[in-house]
């Protein structure tokens, strides 16, 4: 009868008494969002189902978050595409240009509590399950059939434990944790597979970088990624929500279970080169100048995130050959950087802060780079053209490493 | 029906097959004259109506862009054959009405530019040297799907019946 936590929350959700991996089911929708980007293709495909009223409308959550303020008439077009979409099905979850990224603003607000099953028009839901959910992304076809049904079918996923476990270096973090298991694990390592961080590491970690992890998991193909609930996560969803939830945590005889011992406790800080996830190499093995430093998205910009930043960069000046953007995840991590002073460190320093939005993760809205161009980005994808031209290179890291790095104008790790 | 064989390597993002300053745009037009700009500008423009794509394994990683089907489907692109695939993209490109077949080892077999075709049926492709590769032939609602061009045409159709 064991099982995993994913097995458990596909069973409660599609009605069942017990799933395997493998299995296909239906199982019901607990949370649906789409964002401004995904969105118009969703509605187009729900109007053209034709079917009159969404399931649910308390149940579907609308961001507006990756081209935020408007940056073109199109993009603007698309926001009253989806505005009038809110306004005609009465959608009660529905933060305009002035709230923050979806994977943040999802558990800050409320919207994400153990046990749920959530689906979202991106692919990194996957951030979610840091709460406890099976929260995986979607296309907008699929997110159709959730407006108009409630429903949607699944495989079943096995999953792979990753059992994390050693004391972290100073200046070590989650996002060098998980980017060293992906280089490890590789870019389809998991392609399929929901995967569990567990472990006295992850026992440690806050909510913050239990959603690093997790963010993370679409990176080596993964369906969801999982931390089981905690003291810390009910802290964090009784403060955050109302919802009632229910938590569930994986028996290890479950069949379907893989367990990767992963022990960080000599892991130095980490990067990955362009142009895949999984070209992993420690800092202190890369020898690059940057042209830009991007410090946000919905990997790192955290409040915790922009504290390690404002540590380093206090008193110093990002290089003259280096343009820093820091971009706040949420506006209420904005506010909160506010009182703390953290944003007035960043413009002293000569960086250019930015209001909540995805910015230049994936190269459509603003901080864009040209030919021949080097960014070094906190955030989670540095493919080919990812932020703007082919012919630019991404690096991913760490807040620290990208602040350290700002200040001196190449990749190095902070002292 | 014949096609060229346009071939790729591994871990094909969703970012090269449509970069994201195009998700702007849902028109399939417009979408498909961007298809594969990541890694060749041109290719909308030497791809014709009935040629394939081949890739290696880990096709369609990366974002959950439905875009980015509906750019290859534009395209006129009549299957994807690869080692493997990520997991949104085999359902959104599914969902879109693409085909999607899965083929270890084809791109040891097939050179860039050859000419081949695909027997759905039979779960065969035809080379050009007339070697006969099989692939794991779609379950009958998965053909029925992409025969009516993606879930919703399927769906509606079978509403109607």
């Amino acid at each position: 009868m064991s099982e995993t936590m994913s097995e458990k929350i596909l069973a409660r959700a599609s009605g069942k008494d017990k799933v395997e991996a493998g299995d296909i089911i239906i199982a019901d929708i607990d949370v649906a969002m789409i964002h401004d980007l995904t969105g118009p293709l969703a509605v187009e495909s729900f109007e053209k189902i034709g079917v009159d009223k969404v399931w649910d409308s308390s149940k579907i959550v609308i961001p507006f978050d990756h081209q935020v303020p408007a940056d073109s008439i199109d993009s603007a077009n698309n926001h009253i595409i989806m505005r009038n979409f809110v306004e005609k099905h009465s959608i009660e979850n529905f933060y305009d240009v002035n709230a923050g990224i979806c994977h943040q603003i999802l558990p800050e607000l409320g919207h994400v509590v153990p046990g749920e099953v959530i689906v979202g028009a991106d692919s990194h839901t996957c951030t979610h399950g840091a709460l406890g959910a099976f929260a995986t992304g979607i296309g907008s076809t699929d997110m159709a059939m959730v407006f108009a049904e409630g429903n949607l079918w699944f495989k079943v996923p096995e999953t792979n434990r990753f059992e994390i476990n050693g004391k972290l270096k100073n200046n070590v973090y989650a996002k060098d944790v998980i980017l060293h298991i992906i280089g490890e694990i590789g870019a389809d390592g998991s392609t399929y597979k929901a995967c569990e961080f567990a472990g006295e590491t992850v026992g440690n970690m806050s909510i913050s970088d239990r959603m690093v992890l997790c963010n993370m998991a679409i990176e080596m193909g993964g369906k969801t990624g999982l931390v089981e609930p905690d003291e810390k996560t009910v802290n964090y969803v009784k403060k955050h929500s109302n919802k009632a939830y229910k938590i569930f945590k994986t028996d290890l005889d479950a069949q379907s279970l893989n367990v990767i011992d992963i022990d960080v406790s000599e892991l130095e800080p980490q990067v990955a080169c362009p142009n895949n996830v999984d070209n992993v190499k420690p800092v202190s093995e890369v020898d690059r100048e940057i042209d830009q430093v991007f410090l946000g998205s919905c990997t790192n910009g955290r409040i915790s995130d922009l504290r390690d930043a404002a540590k380093i960069l206090k008193g110093n000046k990002v290089n003259d050959k280096v343009r820093m953007l820091v971009i706040p995840a949420s506006r209420e991590i904005y506010m909160q950087a506010l009182d703390e002073g953290l944003i007035k460190i960043f413009v002293e320093s000569g960086a250019l802060v930015s209001p909540p939005c995805c910015g230049p993760c994936l190269g459509g809205h603003t901080g864009i780079i040209g030919a021949g161009e080097v960014s070094l980005s906190t955030s989670n994808r540095n493919f080919k053209g990812r932020q703007g031209s082919p012919d630019g290179e991404v690096y991913l890291s760490s807040a620290a490493v990208a602040a350290a790095s700002a200040i001196e104008g190449k990749i190095i790790a902070p002292e | 029906m014949k096609g060229t064989a346009w071939k790729f390597g591994n871990d094909i993002d969703t970012d090269i097959i449509l970069p994201g300053r195009y998700l702007i745009y849902t028109d399939e037009e417009i979408l498909s004259s961007h298809c594969m700009e990541g890694l060749d500008e041109n290719f909308s423009k030497k791809c014709q109506k009935g040629d394939f794509i081949i890739a290696g394994t880990n096709f369609g990683c990366g974002s959950s862009r439905e875009h980015a089907p509906i750019a290859i489907k534009g395209a006129g692109i009549q299957a994807v054959i690869a080692e493997s695939f990520a997991r949104i993209f085999y359902r959104n490109a599914t969902n879109v009405g693409v085909p999607l077949l899965e083929a270890p080892g084809i791109t040891d077999l097939v050179e860039d530019g050859q000419k081949i075709e695909v027997n759905m049926d039979k779960g065969i492709i035809i080379l050009e040297n007339g070697e006969e590769i099989t692939f794991k032939k779609l379950p009958s609602f998965m053909l029925d799907i992409l025969d009516k061009g993606g879930l919703i045409g399927y769906l509606k159709e079978k509403n109607r019946g």
